[in-house]
């Protein structure tokens, strides 16, 4: 009984925090992309503009929620459904500190790559949904792009788990206690972080939404709370690839003096303001290049990082 | 690969430059004398109209949005009866100012012309006309022009010859 309430204490914060910090990401980036352009950024309603958040979640509930009359309407209700909750369903295996995690799934990395193989649906169902011919190109290269991205994706993650001896994210995290993988798996760190990149869609990957050639790509029929959905899935995505990163290659919750939350927090924060100035400094490639990236150089490097460790396991062990 | 770690480094340490927005209700922007913004109608340094309502200000308007009607006082000086300009239409291109012969239509840098009726951005002349000279101080039109009015007949005009009677001047 004791045991139920403490796991639904545990879950309904974790949810909590996670939506508000879903929220802040929108300030945040506002501030930091802001910041890096000589600018201020949103600074006026509240401390540091920091009510904003607020009155831009009342502006998008208030929006008039518009279902385009050519639409397949079930599934583009459902579409940006899909995003958030698949993102929120991989937040379960993520060890936050020791013992403060949804699950302590044994196959916890498998459980993640799927649910985020999953995001896919979202985008590409939404731009098939909308009937239009821009969201329909949007989610083709989404589409494409995931294809491409997901394979190593969770190939360079490999790496870590060889070494680990576990899929499970809390022993990843204990076995990076001497070292953290981000030095023996340098590579692997790289393509996971890009194949990150291109996981949430962000800039510079951001094909399947680029503005100056599509519109919006596969958002751009929505409007109101869907569009929230989407951009409420977009900013946990980030969390979630930089938690990972934070988890995988940084030791998680381990360092020094401060408390494991802290650690993984201040790691955790420290990706998220990386991918904003990636989104602050790179243009976006053509496409062909983008898959190009992907399958020439990408794939190859996460295959021989594989083969490498593996190698040094089998000699090591 | 080196190149775009070189942008991000540049990227980032941009956040320690200093910031160029204008914080503007707090902050003001410099804005030079001749800044285009609210219109005004000056005086000459007697304190009378500069105006002489000559219409090459509306004529010059490229949105036509500058109206006046000519009209004489018994001295023989022109002077508008009314004259309005529909701020809701004019662009501040500054043609007026240029086309103005006695430097009576001027642009000042005042910007903060905000209405909530449209209808109030119609300026009439007693909310166009100031006390002073504006940006050209000691010019009157009237007293350069040869032109005989009130008070000043011909050839009292500043830098004037008397006027010569044509006919003694032959042979
Ligand atoms: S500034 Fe230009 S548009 Fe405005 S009244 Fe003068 S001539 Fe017309
Ligand atoms: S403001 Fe100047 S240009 Fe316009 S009518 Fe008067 S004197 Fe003429």
């Amino acid at each position: 009984m004791n045991e139920t309430v403490m796991v639904l204490i545990r879950t309904f914060g974790i949810l909590a925090a996670l939506l508000s910090v879903g929220g802040l990401l929108i300030w945040l980036e506002r501030r930091l992309l802001a910041l890096w352009q000589e600018r201020y950024g949103p600074n006026r309603v509240g401390p540091f503009g920091l009510l904003q958040v607020v009155v831009d979640m009342v502006k998008v509930l208030f929006k008039e929620d518009w279902v385009p009359p050519f639409a397949d309407r079930p599934v583009f209700v459902v579409a940006p459904a899909i995003i958030v909750i698949v993102t929120l369903l991989s937040f379960a295996v993520v060890p936050f500190a020791p013992g403060l995690a949804v699950i302590d799934l044994n196959i916890g990395l498998l459980f993640f790559l799927g649910m985020s193989s999953l995001g896919v649906y979202s985008v590409a169902l939404a731009g098939w949904a909308s009937g239009s011919k821009y969201s329909l190109i949007g989610g083709l290269r989404s589409s494409a792009q995931m294809l491409a991205y997901e394979v190593f994706m969770g190939l360079s993650l490999m790496g870590v788990v060889m070494q680990a001896g576990s899929f499970d994210l809390a022993r990843i995290v204990e076995a990076q206690q001497d070292t953290w993988f981000i030095v023996p798996q340098f590579f692997g760190f790289i393509v996971f972080l890009i194949a990150g990149i291109a996981e949430t869609h962000r800039l510079p990957f951001d094909l399947p939404e680029a503005e100056s050639e599509l519109v919006a790509g596969f958002h751009s029929e929505y409007s109101g709370l869907k569009f929230g959905l989407f951009f409420l899935g977009e900013y946990l995505g980030i969390t979630l690839i930089s938690s990972l990163v934070a988890v995988l290659f940084l030791g998680g919750w381990q360092g020094p003096w401060l408390p494991p939350l802290a650690w993984y927090l201040a790691k955790t924060f420290l990706f998220i303001a990386l991918f904003i100035l990636i989104r602050a400094t790179l243009p976006r490639p053509r496409y062909d290049q983008l898959m190009a990236f992907g399958w020439k150089v990408c794939l190859p490097v996460a295959l021989l990082n594989l083969l490498a460790t593996g190698a040094f396991v089998l000699l090591k062990g | 690969m080196l190149s775009i770690l070189k942008s991000l480094w540049t990227v980032l340490v941009t956040m320690f430059r200093k910031r160029v927005t204008i914080q503007y209700p707090e902050e003001r922007p410099y804005l030079p004398p001749r800044w285009r913004g609210r219109i005004i109608l000056s005086r000459d340094p007697d304190g009378k109209e500069r105006c002489v309502a000559c219409h090459l200000c509306s004529a010059a308007c490229p949105v036509d949005c500058i109206a006046l009607q000519a009209a004489e006082d018994e001295t023989g000086r022109r002077y508008p009866a009314f004259f309005r300009i529909n701020f809701s239409r004019c662009i501040f291109c500054g043609y007026c100012e240029e086309a103005c012969p006695t430097y009576a239509i001027q642009l000042t840098p005042d910007f903060e012309m905000g209405e909530y009726l449209r209808k109030n951005l119609v300026y009439e002349k007693e909310n166009l006309l100031i006390s002073g000279q504006g940006k050209y101080h000691g010019y009157s039109f009237y007293r350069v022009a040869g032109l005989a009015v009130g008070g000043k007949d011909k050839g009292e005009a500043q830098n004037e010859e008397k006027p010569v009677d044509v006919k003694s001047l032959l042979p």
